[in-house]
Formats: structure tokens, sequence, C-alpha cells
């Protein structure tokens, strides 16, 4: 016998007690788990943003159109090697719920400016040859159960109508935050329409995407596209790609602020539902613990049995909370799959939540530990049940 | 002569009630040889738990030396002093205390943790204790699978598994039947005159004092 069997005996001495508190951590340590991978997948966009790509859009709002004139005098600025634009569509697919990003690109050069998208080359040349084409994400396909060839009717807000596209490539993504749930198509096609439909419309696109040849200069060459077009009827704000994705985030900012509050009032309650289970043990153990020091044990090895059972308490639970955690977020990715790209369980939050739970498991033992260490021998040994 | 294994000198000790003094123990001094059976005897509320106690290194004198094995143990610090006590006291509770997670074998080894001792070694020295006591059987049985006089004698083997200096034993018998409480006083009898044990055993009962070579009353924190 050591004492680590006197530990592992102490924890199952009260079985439902324990399992019950080792089931509240790992619930606990799930929920947190699971919302340190939605903030997580939140900021994914800003994290995936590449360092050489700037975003020019209209300096009164995002939903302002720009004229597309405006390229050649964006390509003559020092720094830029090329510029494309992109266009919200903004339709409905069957139904609002089926919602998913749709992005007019200029043609199918705009894919050089991402290579984060992998798409087959017969793909991006039926793009650049049929108006119709679309090539969407991997997850956008399995979502809906796509496959090339198919056609998809979007029923147009910001541009009425209805609109069919035929699906002729499916991207998939480089890194493990790229966002494939999208769907692109030629804005040629929304161009040739609104020139048949609403001729004002006729030149419009959302936003430039500007790929520079310096990272360190984006600061300098957003400046620079600005000035460009100060004081015109269409002045810019040009952005990194990456304070672009930002500025999405702030836009829900209280929502991931209010995530990453409960995250934290989360190791709280786990900490609370810990510290209870060991302040009761503790409690009923007075005279134990003083026959203990009795016999000798000192201060370190009393220390040792309730720290070493409150760890391994908190230990279990949070490793059972991060078992459950994979299948749980593989589920709530399911349903959240339109609104982020990917939702991972990074090793930093892996981290974050068995520490936390380790972290916990040494808290919960601080005052029951001191409680114990404390007492006077001859004072324990009168609580005798 | 003897050499005097506890030596207790003008000990005083004053516990407090709702901050109200209640003096337990005044200018007591008591010596007990070494190889000796001492018995306290004295009504509730004498002091001779806490006489016990302070010889065991549990409680500590608000003056006064109390001097075991030539260690004057009021100057010893926390850790020092259970240091002390794992080497030098084997202490018998009245209520046994056994931890119940634990076989009598597992309770046994329990102060052997503190040493040095091999797994094997350790192992070793409970069989010895356990066969001691008579219980050389019942090793894997745990507490509750034990009567009251088996489970004290697992205390007795817990209590001497160490080969310490000194035995104290607190009502050893306060809680048992009439059977068990002449076997336990057997064998603390024969651990005095075979193994040479030097025992001071509190309690209550005449009988169980009898078997002490000296018994000595306390009345109001004095001897008699």
């Amino acid at each position: 016998m050591n004492i680590l069997v006197l530990v592992f005996k102490n924890v199952m001495r009260h079985r439902l007690r324990s399992v019950l508190t080792i089931c509240g951590i790992a619930v606990a340590v799930l929920a947190f788990g699971l919302l340190r991978t939605v903030i997580t997948a939140w900021y994914l966009g800003v994290e995936a943003a590449a360092p050489d790509r700037l975003v020019t859009r209209s300096k009164i709002s995002i939903t302002f159109t720009l004229p597309v004139a405006q390229k050649q005098r964006i390509e003559r600025i020092p720094g830029v090697q090329a510029v494309t634009h992109c266009s919200w569509f903004g339709g409905v697919y069957k139904d609002p719920k089926n919602f998913f990003a749709q992005i007019a690109l200029e043609s199918a050069e705009t894919f050089k400016l991402f290579p984060e998208y992998i798409v087959e080359p017969e793909a991006l040349a039926a793009f650049a040859a049929e108006r119709n084409a679309a090539i969407v994400g991997t997850t956008l396909a399995q979502r809906f159960g796509w496959k090339v060839g198919d056609t998809i009717r979007l029923q147009g807000t910001i541009y009425p109508g209805d609109w069919d596209f035929v699906i002729r490539g499916i991207y998939t993504g480089r890194d493990t935050g790229t966002d494939t749930g999208q769907f692109f198509f030629n804005w040629q096609s929304i161009e040739q329409r609104m020139a048949q439909e609403t001729p004002g419309r006729v030149g419009q696109i959302g936003w430039w995407v500007v790929k520079i040849d310096e990272p360190a200069r984006a600061a300098t060459i957003c400046k620079a596209i600005d000035a460009e077009f100060d004081n015109s009827a269409d002045e810019t704000l040009s952005e990194t790609e990456a304070a672009f994705a930002q500025s999405f985030v702030a836009m829900a900012g209280t929502i991931v602020r209010s995530l990453e509050i409960m995250s934290v009032l989360l190791i709280g309650v786990i900490l609370l539902v810990a510290g209870n289970t060991m302040a009761m043990t503790v409690r009923e153990r007075t005279a134990e613990y003083a026959v203990l020091k009795t016999l000798g044990f000192g201060a370190g090895r009393i220390l040792g049995l309730v720290a070493g059972e409150s760890l391994a308490i908190a230990g279990l639970g949070g490793a059972l909370g991060l078992a459950l955690l994979f299948p749980t977020v593989k589920g709530v990715a399911t349903v959240l799959r339109a609104w982020f790209p990917a939702f991972p369980v990074d090793p930093p939050t892996f981290a974050l939540a068995l520490g936390a739970a380790l972290l916990v498991g040494l808290l919960a033992a601080v005052f029951p530990v001191w409680r114990a260490v404390a007492m006077p021998i001859a004072v324990g040994l009168r609580r005798i049940d | 002569m003897a050499e005097t294994i506890v030596d207790v000198q003008n000990v005083h000790k004053t516990y407090y009630r709702d901050r109200i003094p209640v003096p337990v123990l005044r200018d007591l001094s008591l010596t007990v040889p070494a190889g000796e059976f001492v018995a306290l005897m004295g009504p509730s509320g004498s002091g001779k738990t806490t006489l016990l106690n302070m010889i065991a290194g549990i409680d500590r004198p608000d003056s006064g030396r109390i001097i075991v094995s030539g260690t004057d143990i009021a100057t010893l610090g926390e850790s020092a002093l259970a240091r002390w006590r794992a080497r030098h006291i084997g202490f018998v509770f009245q209520f046994y205390n056994l931890l119940p997670v634990l076989t009598a074998a597992g309770n046994v080894e329990l102060p052997l943790l503190l040493t040095k001792l091999s797994k094997k070694e350790r192992r070793e020295h409970v069989r010895t204790a356990l066969e001691l006591v008579g219980l050389g059987e019942r090793t894997d049985h745990y507490p509750r699978q034990l009567s009251g006089g088996q489970e004290q004698r697992v205390a007795i083997a817990r209590a001497l598994v160490t080969d310490p200096t000194v035995i104290v034993a607190d009502e050893p018998t306060g809680d048992l039947d009439k059977q068990s409480a002449t076997e336990i006083l057997d064998l603390l009898g024969r651990l005095n005159s075979e193994y040479h044990k030097t025992i001071v055993m509190v309690t209550h009962d005449p009988r169980a004092a009898e078997r002490a070579h000296t018994v000595r009353h306390l009345d109001k924190g004095e001897l008699e």
C-alpha cells in the first residue's frame, strides 16, 4: 500500500457522492469547453485572414456598393499586386433558415487571391466559361447533399428574382479554419441581369480585395487607397483582412464577451461543486486526520491526501468532460455550421479546460487542507462518531 | 533501577470554554520508568486524557517540561513532533479509530508508510504485529468485518508495529464487552511483561487498572 492507494480508496469511499461530483465537474468542463470552442470559432475568420490581403469597402457601410471603375486606380497604387472584387448576394435557398454565404466573384481569376480555397482546374474553367456556374465548399455541399451538376435556385433579396446556378465544382479548404461553407458564383451573372432589369445598378460591387507585396506596409497602402478616393462620391475604408474579419466579430462583441464571462463563471461553478465535496469530506474525516497525525503523518502528507483526492475527482471530471466535448462539439457544429466556417476543439481550449479542472481541484482543497492541518489533534480526536 | 522513560515536570494546562479558563492540569509531575505499566485513573474531567495526550506529543503544556526518552517534546516544532511521534509513540484509542477503507493489514501498515522500509519489509512487520495480537488470519478483513475486540487488537498491532518507545492507551477497554476487554488487557499485559513495552494507560475500569504495575489517581488536575 502507499499514499496513492489510500487516496484512491478515499475517492471511492462515498461512490455516489464522488460520481455525482465527477459528473458535475464533467458537465461544467464540457460547457466550458463548448463555450471556448464557440469563442474560438468566432475568431477563426480573424486568425485565418491572410496578412497580405486588404479589404476596401465603402466608407459609409459594408452594405453600400462601390463602382467597379475604382479598380484601375487601386491597381496603380504602389505595393498593390492584384485587385479583385466580391459582392454579397444574400439569396434564400428554399427557406430563410438555410442561411449560407453567397458571394459573387469578379471572375475565376479571383480564386488566385485565395489560395486557401482549393479548386479543381476543370471547375475553374467551367466557372470562367459559364455565366451561371457556381463553386461551393465541401461543408455546404454536404449540408444540402449537393453534387457537381446540380442546379441550385436562389431567391434573390438584394437582387430580386429567382437565380439558377449550376454547381461546377466543390472546393476544399487548405487549413482547418478555412471556410468551406460558401457559395461562389460569377459576378457577371448579376451584372448582365442588372443591365436588363435595373440599369442603375450596373457596375457596382460589394468590396475590393487587394493583394499587397509587403504585409508590413499594409497600413501605408490602406491610407493610399483611401486617399485616392477622398472627397469622391464613393469614399473607401481600407483595412487588413484580419481587421475586416474582426469588425464582424466586434458586431457580436457583446455576445462574445458574454460567452467569455460565462466560461469564467463556469470555472466558479466547478470550484463550488468540488469545494463543497472536499469540505464535506474533510469535515467527516476530521477524526481520521487526527488519527493519522497522531501516527506521525505531517502536514505535507495530510495535504497530499486531501489535495490528491480533490485532484483525482477534478481530474476524472475534467477527463470525462473533455471526452464528451468532442462528440458534443461535432453535434453542435452540425447545427451551427451555417454560422461558423469551422468548429474545432483547438489545443488551447483542450489545455485550458483540463487546466481549469485541475486548478479547481487544487483550489477546492485549499480550505479543507488548511482545516485538516490546522485543527489540533486533541480537538480532532474528540470528533469521533 | 530502570531509567526514566517519561518525565513530566511541573506541567500546567488550562483550556478555555467560551473564554472562561478551565484549569486541567496544575503543577503536575510524573515519572514513568522504562518497562513500566502505569494506569492513570480519575473521574471525568480530572485531566488524565490531557496528560496522556501530552505524553504522546499530541497536546502541549502551557508551562512545564515533558521529557520522553530524553527529548523535551514541548520544545519540538510541529513537523519534528510528528516525526517524533511516529518513532516513539504507539497510540491505542478507546474507539479503535481504524480507517474503514483499509484492511486490518492496511491499517497496521499505515505508520510504516512513514518509514524507509521496503514494501516487503513492511509486509513482514505487519504480519508479525498481527500474529502477535492473534489476528494473523484476519489480515484482509476490513474493520466492519471484525468484532470490537478484534478491531482493538488491530489498533494495538498498529500501535506496536513500529516498535515504539511508549505505548499510550486511552480507555482501551472502554468500548468493549467484558470478555473482549479481558483479552485486550491480557494482550497489553503480555506486551509489557514479554516484550518490556512501557505502557501508560488511562482507564475508568478498576479491573483494567489492576493489570498495571502502578496506578496513579488524578483529581482536579493533580496527582494524588
